[in-house]
């Protein structure tokens, strides 16, 4: 652990972490789109951003996306500097023109004091913010089934060639971290539907009712050497059953 | 070929090679891009066949040889006589003839086929006195045009992996020393000092590190990096080697820009040749070190010149950037260790180490050693390739190397430092050109591309074309730089539409600001150079777009009406020059354009010989 001064206040942080992880836990509070705990930082979004400095460097700051900036002992940060919050709320703009519809942008825009952006908003507005959280996440969990695809402003998350993907196993990490809800997916007991891919349910051997998705428990089961009879009974029924056997040796 | 076992087996094959190359009469033909383009293939291959047949003619044998770029691409195709330096240029296959029955066979000049100064309107014989060549000093390039970069043997004979020879004599704490001390400096644009990624990079402790050479140069209007991989590839070779034995590389890419297929066939046989005599591979010229190299093309992204994109790239990633507070010297291709150097860069280290650090520090000036390669392009009379001293001023580059400008109209800008660079008005003509003193005119060094605007340019429209290459290239993964350039657009859209309004100068200031400090890497954050560096010195040809709804250079199609005078004498030179037929006249008669087919794209007033086409305001429909 080191020594960090954040608007004045000294904290101890991890050497080497991702300071941006640093000041949340010490509960600073950034804006920041593109980050999760789950996937390694990109440093896409440009909300994040601070400024820092140290003792040693004669005055020279420089303004840095914390989300991927790691923590060094001594730095001095500063999460309000004039200049940092102009730029975060310039970004913000843009962000509204892009998707001025967007709950999660509108809310962070208006901290900001943005009711509407100064740009020209895009006549076909979308939620999506390209912070590229779940293409991120489809890395991780080894499908890259998903990428962004194209580059500029003709950018968009898209399977390959636009087709049902091949590799999607339908675990719906994709979705469930999207943090503007842009990727949406249907479901039922039996079935469930993303990125025009649809996936049939393994049903529990008990009650009946869907569990994983078929691709979902091979996956797993295959690669990552977990037992195919965990995926034999929904959480609810193994809960039942295992507290009955519980119970009948506690007795 | 033999492999060669030791320094002195190469010294020894070079002596050789010396006296069986050097002392020929030889014919250069230019083979370079731009000459190939104007089928200097075709008049190299037909001059072969000449000098073949008529062998016993022949009073002096002359050998002929395929050679990379000149530079004075505005005058290919160029033939050379050496060592007489007779100098053509506009050779046609026609042409010919007349060459070998006067110049081979008597010794004689063909005059009409030589360089003729533009002002004094006299002929030049000699290569080195043409003013182009004269004022320059060559380091980078010192030896494309001289050799056959296709032939391993020529390129030894005329000094190639001297430099290496050197520096396998000396320690590679030596070698940082003595880049340390020529004070050069990366010529990719940023001008990191060399030195100092090589002295990280070694301290580094890795078994694998990386050399990248980095050779996806993307501005528009540059070429020095192509010129210099197809002209002299061994030069970069050498400078590769020797940078992995002073850092401990085993393994070195050049990453090549898709575009210039030429190149990568130069450097393949350039490897190739180097592996088979020793000097590339295990244990160099019998030596403890080893190395080599792979060729990685790209994929025409122009975001992969930046390093990091470019690094993402030879791993088979997609090229986008990331953030750099970990330097690629610490965790670069594959996480390892890796120096990333420029073309230039690389094809100078050989001459410094060969002649010392003190020798290229001698050029130049107190920030900016050495010497650098220009693209001389735009509107200027001589356009082509050039090196020059650091610090030779603007006035010079375009006036005494450049000829000035195209018809002697009036000098407007020069737009340097390519896509991230701006532009430099005439009032700062005499600024010496280096990293520092262009910075602060608001623009950079970028890879040397130097592009002449005169009267006729709008800056308005020099900085949206700029910001439309930007918006296509730009790879879209921070918000800043992929939608704030989508806004700057959209005003400038409007802008040359005449739908523009004073505020649109202050919005454009406020997110160039931003765009500067919150993009993620170097694309983004100089993204804005062009239009502010137009907006500080042409600020009046905006407020002219915005608030009288006219371009003052007659470019933006919206804004301004051609029209003919009735002094025009009928020589129809606009009529036929005309891209939508839109001028009609018989010949000696005053001509006339009809307004509804003008698409006001100026090509007859800049064809008029007489200067009795006028552009004035045009009356907007919509108000």
């Amino acid at each position: 652990m080191v020594e960090i001064i954040v608007d004045g206040k000294k904290i101890k942080a991890r050497e080497g972490n991702y300071l941006l992880r640093e000041l949340k836990k010490n509960g600073f509070k950034i804006p920041a789109l593109c980050d999760h705990l789950a996937v390694e930082p990109w440093g896409g979004c440009r909300l994040c951003l601070v400024k820092i400095t140290k003792e040693d460097w004669k005055g020279w700051s420089k303004i840095v996306a914390s989300c991927l900036y790691p923590v060094e002992d001594g730095l001095i940060v500063l999460t309000k500097d004039k200049e940092v919050e102009e730029a975060r709320k310039e970004v913000l703009n843009l962000m509204v023109a892009r998707s001025p519809q967007t709950p999660k942008v509108l809310e962070l825009a208006k901290e900001y004091g943005i009711e509407k952006t100064s740009y020209e908003e895009y006549k076909e507005p979308t939620d999506c913010i390209l912070c590229g959280l779940c293409t991120r996440i489809c890395d991780q969990l080894g499908m890259s089934a998903i990428s962004l695809v194209g580059r500029g402003i003709g950018r968009e998350v898209a399977p390959p060639f636009n087709l049902e993907p091949p590799d999607c196993i339908g675990c719906l990490s994709c979705a469930y971290i999207c943090p503007t809800n842009f990727i949406k997916f249907e479901e039922n007991e039996k079935k469930r539907k993303i990125w025009g891919k649809e996936f049939e349910k393994l049903l529990c051997k008990n009650c009946g009712c869907g569990i994983v998705t078929k691709a979902e428990a091979e996956y797993f089961s295959k690669k990552q050497g977990i037992d195919p009879t965990v995926f034999e009974l929904c959480d609810k029924c193994k809960r039942e059953i295992y507290s009955k056997k519980f119970e009948e040796l506690q007795k | 070929m033999k492999k060669l076992k030791s320094l002195k087996e190469l010294s020894d094959l070079r002596k050789k090679l010396e006296k069986d190359y050097n002392n020929k009469k030889e014919i250069f033909v230019c083979c370079g891009t731009g000459c190939r383009a104007n089928n200097s293939l075709k008049i190299a291959e037909e001059l072969e066949k000449i000098l073949k047949e008529n062998k016993k003619e022949i009073p002096v044998i002359r050998y002929l040889k395929k050679t990379g770029c000149h530079g004075f691409c505005e005058r290919g195709p160029l033939v050379i006589f050496m060592p007489e330096e007779i100098f053509y240029c506009k050779v046609k296959e026609k042409d010919i003839q007349e060459i070998y029955e006067k110049t081979v066979l008597k010794n004689e000049v063909v005059s009409r086929l030589l360089y003729k100064e533009p002002r004094e309107k006299k002929e030049i014989e000699k290569y080195k006195e043409i003013p182009f060549y004269k004022n320059q000093y060559r380091i980078a390039m010192r030896n494309i045009g001289k050799v056959d970069p296709f032939s391993i043997e020529d390129s030894i004979a005329k000094g190639a992996y001297l430099g290496l020879e050197a520096a396998l004599k000396m320690k590679p704490e030596e070698i940082i020393e003595e880049i340390k001390k020529s004070g050069l400096r990366g010529r990719g644009g940023a001008g990191f000092l060399t030195w100092r990624k090589w002295e990280a990079a070694r301290k580094e402790k890795s078994d694998v590190k990386y050399i990248i050479c980095n050779g996806d140069e993307g501005d528009p209007g540059a070429f020095k990096d192509r010129s210099i991989m197809e002209g002299d590839p061994h030069s970069v070779i050498e400078g590769m080697i020797i940078a992995s034995y002073a850092i401990g590389a085993k393994e070195g890419y050049i990453y090549v820009r898709d575009e210039y297929p030429l190149a990568v066939e130069t450097l393949k046989k350039a490897i190739e040749d180097c592996r088979s005599l020793g000097i590339l591979g295990k244990n160099i010229l019998g030596t403890s070190h080893s190395f080599d190299i792979k060729i990685s093309r790209g994929g025409g992204a122009f975001v992969c010149g930046e390093s990091s994109a470019l690094i993402r790239s030879v791993m088979g990633k997609v090229g986008e950037p990331r953030a750099k507070y970990i330097h690629a010297t610490e965790k670069g291709l594959y996480d390892k260790p890796t120096v990333l150097n420029n073309v230039e860069t690389l094809s100078d280290v050989g001459a410094i180490i060969l002649k010392g650090g003190n020798w290229f520090a001698s050029f130049g000036t107190e920030k900016s050693k050495g010497t650098k390669c220009f693209s001389l392009v735009g509107k200027v009379k001589n356009t082509g390739l050039i090196e020059l001293p650091m610090g030779t001023t603007l006035r010079q580059i375009i006036y005494d190397i450049g000829g000035g400008i195209v018809k002697d109209k009036k000098f407007k800008a020069v737009q340097t430092g390519g896509p991230s660079g701006g532009c430099v008005p005439e009032a700062l003509l005499d600024l010496p050109v280096d990293y520092e003193k262009l910075t602060e005119a608001g623009s950079m060094m970028g890879s040397g591309g130097m592009i002449v605007m005169d009267e006729r340019t709008c800056m308005v429209d020099v900085a949206r074309y700029f910001l439309k290459f930007l918006l296509e290239e730009s790879c879209g993964k921070c918000t800043p730089c992929r939608e704030g350039l989508r806004q700057l657009m959209a005003i400038y859209e409007k802008i040359v539409k005449g739908e523009g309004k004073e505020e649109d100068l202050d919005k454009i200031k406020k997110l160039s600001s931003a765009m500067k400090i919150a993009s993620l890497c170097d694309l983004g954050r100089s993204a804005p150079n062009p239009v502010l560096s137009t907006l500080k010195y042409f600020e009046e040809e905006y407020i002219a777009h915005i608030k009288d709804k006219f371009c003052p250079a007659g470019v933006c199609s919206d804004l301004v009406i051609y029209e003919i005078l009735q002094t025009c004498n009928g020589c129809g030179a606009c009529r036929r020059i005309c891209p939508v037929s839109a001028i009609v006249g018989k010949q000696k008669e005053i001509h006339k354009i009809i307004e509804e087919k003008c698409i006001s794209c100026g090509s007859c007033y800049d064809v008029c010989p007489i200067n009795v086409i006028i552009y004035k305001k045009k009356e907007l429909k919509n108000g």
